[in-house]
C-alpha cells in the first residue's frame, strides 16, 4: 500500500487518557475558526469484544454550538476497527482528501492508549503532545514513548498542583539530549496558554527527532498492514488458538502465502 | 446488508435525561455498531448536521419531556430536505401509543418505549438496514405492525 505524501498540515493531539485531549482541541478550534476552515477526525477505540464503539469526541466539541464557527468545522468521528487499537491508516487518506477539498487544517485526536499512540506519528505530519499534572508515577508521555515524537509539548490542567513539576521535568530530560520541543502549559479553567497555543498549532516546525520517529512509524504501519491485510492472517491466528500451530511456523505461512 | 451500522443516538429539545439514551447506546455497542451520541438539548439542525457529517445509516430520537410530536416530523422533514433519504429514523422514551401512528407516517420507523430489552432494538437495526426504509422511502412499514 502507498502511504501518500501530503501538503500541509495534519497535526496529531495525542497523549494519555484524561489529559485533555478534546478540551484542547476544542479551544484552538474556537480560536481559529471561522478565519480558517479544519477538519477534527476523532478517533476512538473498537472494543475488541464486540466489534462495536462508542464515538464520543464530538460531544466535548463546545464550539460546534456556535453557528459561525460551526460552518468551518468538519468532524468525524473514526473507529479504530482492525488496527490493533490505534490509527487507521485510511485516517492519512481521509485527511488527505480533507486538504485537498479546501481545508486549512486536519487535527487527529487519537485514542489516548499508550503505546499504540504511537502510531499517530505515521498519519500525521506534526505532534503535539498532551500531559497532564504530576500523580507521582512519573511523565506518562515519556513511558509511551511520545516524547521523541512531539513538535509541542502540552502541559495541561495548569490549574492543578503538579503541573510545574511535569514541565521541571520534561525540562531536564529533554534538555540532556539538546533537542527540545516547546513546552507550554496549559488550563481551560483560568484560560492560561490558550492563545498561545493556538497560534503556536498552525506554525510547528518540524524536529529532526520526530521526523525520524515518524518515518520509523509509517513503515510500521505499512508493513502491520501487509500483515493484517494477509488474507490468511485470521486462519492462522485460529490454528494457533486452536491447533496449537506454533509462531514461527505462522510467521512462515503468513510470508509464504500471502495471497 | 446487515452487518456493523453507524448510528446517531440524539437527545433533541430541552429534555435533559439521558441515561436511557446511553444505555441504548451501550446496547448498540455491545451489538457490535458504531454509535455516535449527541449529547443533551440539541437541535434539529444540530442533529441532522451530525448524522451527515458522520456518514450515518441510523438516527435514534430519545425523548422523554413530550416534545416527540413537534420534534421527530420536524426531523425527519430536514432529513429529506438534506438529501439524506436513507437514513432511518427510530425513537424512544415516553411517548404514548397514541402518539405514534402520526410519528410512523412522518417517518420513524420504530418507537421503542421504557423496558423496551435492547436485543429488541438490535433486532430492529438488522431487519431495518436489509429494507428500503429510510426516511425518504415511501415503504409504509415500521416495526411491531
Amino acid at each position: 500500500m502507498k502511504v501518500e505524501h501530503v501538503d500541509g498540515e495534519i497535526i496529531a493531539i495525542t497523549g494519555p487518557p484524561g489529559v485533555g485531549k478534546s478540551c484542547i482541541v476544542d479551544s484552538i478550534l474556537h480560536r481559529l475558526t471561522p478565519q480558517q476552515t479544519i477538519a477534527v477526525l476523532a478517533v476512538d477505540p473498537t472494543s475488541p469484544l464486540s466489534g462495536g464503539a462508542l464515538l464520543g469526541d464530538r460531544i466535548r466539541l463546545s464550539v460546534l454550538d456556535d453557528k459561525d464557527k460551526s460552518e468551518s468545522i468538519y468532524v468525524r468521528s473514526i473507529a479504530t476497527r482492525s488496527s490493533s487499537g490505534s490509527i487507521p491508516s485510511i485516517v492519512r487518506s481521509l485527511a488527505s482528501h480533507l486538504l485537498a477539498n479546501s481545508f486549512d487544517l486536519v487535527i487527529i485526536e487519537t485514542v489516548g492508549a499508550g503505546q499504540s499512540e504511537m502510531r499517530c506519528a505515521a498519519v500525521a505530519n506534526r505532534i503535539v503532545v498532551v500531559e497532564g499534572p504530576a500523580r507521582g508515577d512519573g511523565i506518562q508521555a515519556e513511558k509511551a514513548g511520545l516524547l521523541e515524537l512531539a513538535d509541542l509539548i502540552v502541559v495541561n490542567k495548569s490549574d492543578l498542583d503538579g503541573a510545574d513539576k511535569v514541565v521541571n521535568d520534561l525540562t531536564m530530560s529533554l534538555g540532556l539530549t539538546g533537542d527540545m520541543p516547546p513546552i507550554i502549559k496549559t488550563s481551560t479553567i483560568s484560560g492560561e496558554g490558550l492563545d498561545q497555543l493556538a497560534t503556536m498549532v498552525t506554525k510547528l516546525e518540524e524536529r529532526t527527532s520526530s521526523k525520524r520517529a515518524r518515518n520509523r512509524q509509517q513503515i510500521l504501519m505499512v508493513h502491520e498492514n501487509i500483515l493484517t491485510s494477509n488474507p490468511h492472517f485470521e486462519a492462522v491466528l485460529d490454528r494457533m488458538s486452536e491447533e496449537g500451530l506454533g509462531i514461527e511456523d505462522a510467521l512462515r505461512e503468513l510470508s509464504e502465502r500471502s495471497s | 446488508m446487515g452487518g456493523r451500522q453507524r448510528i446517531v443516538i440524539a437527545k433533541p429539545g430541552l429534555d435533559g435525561h439521558d441515561r436511557g439514551a446511553k444505555v441504548v447506546a451501550r446496547a448498540l455497542r455491545d451489538g457490535g455498531h458504531e454509535v455516535i451520541y449527541t449529547g443533551l438539548r440539541r437541535t434539529p439542525e444540530q442533529i441532522v448536521r451530525t448524522v451527515m457529517d458522520e456518514d450515518a445509516r441510523f438516527v435514534g430520537l430519545s425523548s422523554l419531556s413530550g416534545a416527540h410530536s413537534h420534534l421527530f416530523p420536524k426531523i425527519c422533514n430536514l432529513l429529506r430536505e438534506s438529501g439524506l433519504n436513507d437514513v432511518i429514523v427510530f425513537g424512544g422514551g415516553i411517548i404514548p401509543e397514541s402518539d405514534r401512528p402520526p410519528l410512523f407516517g412522518a417517518g420513524v420507523r420504530a418507537i421503542f418505549g421504557p423496558g423496551t430489552p435492547s436485543t429488541e432494538i438490535l433486532e430492529f437495526i438488522e431487519q431495518a438496514s436489509e429494507l428500503d426504509c429510510g426516511v425518504g422511502s415511501d415503504n409504509p412499514w415500521h416495526w411491531g405492525e
